[in-house]
């Protein structure tokens, strides 16, 4: 298990690799000018110019790659163009409002659909399955930022329980966290708790109509022990996988949902820089983001051993 | 012995000692809690030097932090704000400026006239009216700590209206240290002499910055008017918080948590107006003006007429119809120098103001040698106004069917980056794309770049005509108001006649605020000042 771990993290130096090397490029080679954007409207052309001088953005595209791969190998994320602060700062700051919220949702999410999922395949077909199925085609055809203004609208404009906007950090207790991160949680744990319910059930199902659930039945199990200890034990790995998958989904929601509840977190870091186009910032979220993806990959791998003992590394 | 617990009288009067003591705790708390401004401003603080970026946000960051030599009142007249006096000599080439007293930058220091001659020459190396001050500056010596001497070599009559100017880059003063890093590059530290500090611990690039009240700051004595009067800072602390999506901006605002909106999306104003303790407020020169930009390098557009043509296909009733329903903030105005400023006029536009005539507009095209080839259009689809405002023009564009139109839809950041190529449309160039401009920019021929046509100096389109340029020249050093503004009628007509762009609508932003918690509340175009504002 130790050398395949020690494998798996090895082989991850070439994927960041390439992973630095695409996203420079793509930055590069699209259009769009952070000297412009500093510059402003009403600068001229020879002021954005003294800019992009200034900036080093006038040096070849080798020549700037390198010094970005230099620092990289220093543990240099670079620094903003816009704030002049380091990369790392930026991140540092908007790491927990991103972690609470992936986490609270993961936590929802998980807690609501895998039990939903359970159920619609304990009464196929019926009408719970109906309801089930239902919430899983609303929850992946609905767009996030839509459930958020009306979780807005309902639960901040109407009935004041919960704030619009904002993030209180933990270190100003926990209540108030909850407090503003409750409504993105919900927001963005739709989709999620859409595909994680959709899962389970195909899971299950498949798991439900092998023979060791009808002789578990038959030797008189409690219903509930065989959904839960029997069948839902079995049918995990594809669940785990789909929730590995979704982190995915996450990073992508946590973009929109951060910037409709004002989140100050790593995905509207990231839209803000794309719009900025502040390029060491990108950089070095995507490379975080690509490493965060590999190492969950990892991970999950790794749990397949707790589900399935037959799976040796 | 009278003991408490013998006695119910007396355990009732510690208890009601005991709730009032509570109760009076409570109230001190309360009074002693802190008086927070929450402002959502229309971007965020990204930048914390004001000269390094041309953007109106560092601008109001500026504004905030450090204090300015002269400022502009709410009639936009310009006033002393740190001057104490100043004398011009009769040639009017020599400005000698005394400084007032109690001026002390935030880390104690006391501002000194070096310190005011190190940010002017900071400043006038990337502003563009700067630019031209220093170009007619012979010297700008500290006299003394309080006293420095502005020599010029021509009468420009400008000097004082530019150290006042209210859109960016506004002339402010920091620290010499500050003043003297290069003015491409941004400042590190920032520690300047007005009414706040910045809170750089507290700032979140992208989320919040944070100002607190500079208790040392001596306002002047005048009451507060525009930038200009006593800075009286009567809150603890301002917080501009970046809400960038614009329904949450206005959710947070009817909802509370924060107290002033500094731009509410135009589509949301008739919910905020409708909302008890909200008041939207506009000053009479606040607004936009759309600038249809073409480039005069390439055809159709290097020859005048297909310019003139334009003017026959643009509707500006449609433009203000699409961006600010609203007719209360709509304004048709066909002055290059917007309305409602002292500049303002519309001389020269006469044969545009009737009806569209696509035939007129063909034969213009005609006489200017178009041969359908593709006009460039850099659409920008992700902007409040210039989105919508692309759309209109496309559809109006499209009624005259022998125009061949190349529509490329981009983000605003690909727009400004594509804007500066000079190279021909099917070389990665462009002919046409939207933008615009506060009218308080416009307002002076000096500051309003985008009206510039000083070839390849000029602003991003290239217009080129010495005789536009000379009247310019000619505007700055005009002696008195009523000479300015005859040069401006001569300014519009030759506009009108070589047409740098399109004027297409002027347009009104008002800012939101709870009027049940705030008072004292001024309004400017640009740049809002923060001071004088009251929170229960």
């Amino acid at each position: 298990m130790t050398a395949y771990i020690v494998r798996r993290l090895l082989a991850t130096i070439p994927v960041m690799v390439v992973v630095a090397l695409f996203v420079f490029l793509l930055l590069h080679l699209t259009p769009g000018d952070p000297a412009a954007v500093i510059a402003g409207d009403d600068a001229s052309p020879a002021e954005v110019e003294g800019i992009r001088r200034k900036l080093g953005l006038d040096l070849a595209i080798w020549q700037q790659f390198l010094i970005y791969a230099g620092n990289l190998l220093r543990g240099d994320l670079g620094t903003s163009i816009f704030s002049n602060l380091p990369v790392l700062t930026l991140v540092k700051q908007r790491l927990e409002p991103s972690l609470v919220l992936a986490v609270s949702t993961l936590v929802i999410a998980i807690a609501l659909a895998v039990p939903m999922g359970v159920l619609a395949a304990w009464k196929a077909r019926s009408w719970i399955d109906r309801v089930v199925m239902g919430f899983s085609v609303l929850g992946f055809a609905v767009p996030v930022f839509l459930i958020g203004y009306l979780l807005i609208y309902v639960f901040a404009i109407e009935l004041r329980w919960l704030p619009v906007q904002g993030y209180r950090p933990l270190a100003q207790g926990i209540e108030q966290t909850a407090r503003s991160i409750l409504l993105p949680a919900i927001a963005l744990s739709m989709v999620y708790m859409a595909l994680i319910a959709r899962m389970t059930r195909a899971s299950m199902l498949e798991v439900l109509s092998e023979d060791y659930i009808r002789t578990a039945h038959s030797k008189g199990v409690a219903t509930v022990v065989v959904l839960l200890r029997h069948a839902l034990k079995n049918a995990a790995i594809p669940i785990v996988t789909v929730i590995g998958i979704g982190l995915t989904l996450l990073i992508s929601g946590v973009v929109i949902t951060e910037t409709v509840f004002n989140i100050p977190g790593l995905g509207r870091l990231t839209v803000d820089a794309i719009l900025k186009r502040d390029y060491p910032i990108i950089q070095g979220l995507i490379i975080l983001f690509a490493g965060a993806k590999v190492l969950v990959n990892l991970l999950i791998d790794i749990s397949y051993v707790f589900f399935d003992p037959r799976i040796r590394y | 012995m009278l003991t408490r617990a013998k006695n119910p009288q007396l355990w009732l009067a510690t208890a009601v000692l005991a709730v009032a003591a509570v109760l009076g705790s409570q109230v001190a708390l309360a009074q002693q809690k802190e008086k927070v401004l929450r402002a959502a401003m229309h971007a965020d603080v990204r930048t914390v030097d004001p000269f390094w970026t041309t953007q109106t946000i560092a601008a109001i960051h500026g504004l905030m932090v450090y204090d300015t030599l002269f400022s502009s009142d709410i009639n936009l007249e310009p006033k002393p704000q740190m001057v104490e006096s100043w004398t011009v000599s009769p040639d009017r080439k020599v400005y000698t400026f005394k400084l007032r007293d109690g001026l002390k930058f935030h880390d104690g220091t006391a501002v000194t006239s070096k310190d005011v001659v190190a940010s002017m020459n900071r400043w006038g190396k990337r502003d563009g009216a700067g630019k031209q001050l220093m170009g007619y500056t012979k010297s700008l010596t500290a006299r003394d700590a309080k006293t420095f001497e502005w020599v010029l070599t021509e009468p420009f009559g400008l000097l004082i209206d530019i150290l006042a100017k209210t859109g960016t880059s506004i002339p402010f003063v920091m620290r010499e240290k500050e003043a003297m890093v290069d003015a491409f590059t941004q400042i590190q530290e920032v520690v300047g002499s007005g009414p706040f500090m910045f809170k750089r611990d507290e700032w979140v690039p992208g989320s919040k910055t944070v100002y607190v009240k500079f208790k040392d700051y001596v306002p002047r004595k005048e009451p507060a008017s525009g930038h200009a009067g006593g800075k009286v800072v009567k809150v603890d602390r301002v917080e501009f918080i970046w809400l960038s999506d614009t329904q949450t901006a206005q959710s947070a605002l009817v909802a509370g948590e924060i107290d002033y909106l500094e731009n509410p999306a135009i589509d949301f104003l008739p919910i905020l107006k409708s909302t008890a303790g909200i008041k939207l407020e506009a000053h009479k020169a606040m607004g936009t003006m759309g600038i249809l930009q073409l480039n005069h390098l390439h055809p159709p557009f290097n020859n005048v007429k297909a310019r003139q043509a334009m003017y026959y296909l643009i509707n500006n009733a449609d433009y203000l119809n699409t961006i600010a329903a609203d007719e209360g903030l709509q304004t048709l105005c066909f002055s290059y120098f917007g309305c409602g400023v002292s500049m303002e006029t519309d001389a020269g536009s006469e044969p545009y103001k009737g009806a569209k005539s696509v035939a007129k507009a063909e034969q213009l095209f005609k006489e200017a040698g178009y041969k359908g080839e593709p006009i460039t259009i850099l659409q920008a689809t992700d902007h409040q106004y210039i989105t919508p405002a692309n759309l209109v023009m496309i559809q109006q564009l499209r009624k005259a069917s022998f125009l061949k139109l190349d529509v490329q839809a981009m983000d605003w950041g690909s727009v400004v980056s594509r804007r500066a190529k000079k190279e021909a449309p099917a070389q990665g160039g462009w002919n046409i794309f939207i933008t615009g401009t506060t009218v308080v920019t416009s307002s002076s021929p000096i500051t309003h770049t985008s009206i510039g046509m000083g070839c390849d100096k000029a602003w991003f389109g290239w217009p080129c005509d010495k005789r536009f340029e000379d009247l310019r020249q000619e505007w700055a050093f005009a002696p008195d108001l009523a000479t300015r503004k005859k040069l401006a009628v001569e300014l519009s007509r030759r506009a009108y006649d070589q047409v740098p762009y399109i004027s297409f609508a002027q347009w009104r932003n008002p800012v939101a605020f709870r009027s049940d918690r705030l008072s004292g509340v001024q309004t400017m175009p640009s740049v809002p000042p923060m001071w004088n504002i009251e929170k229960k």
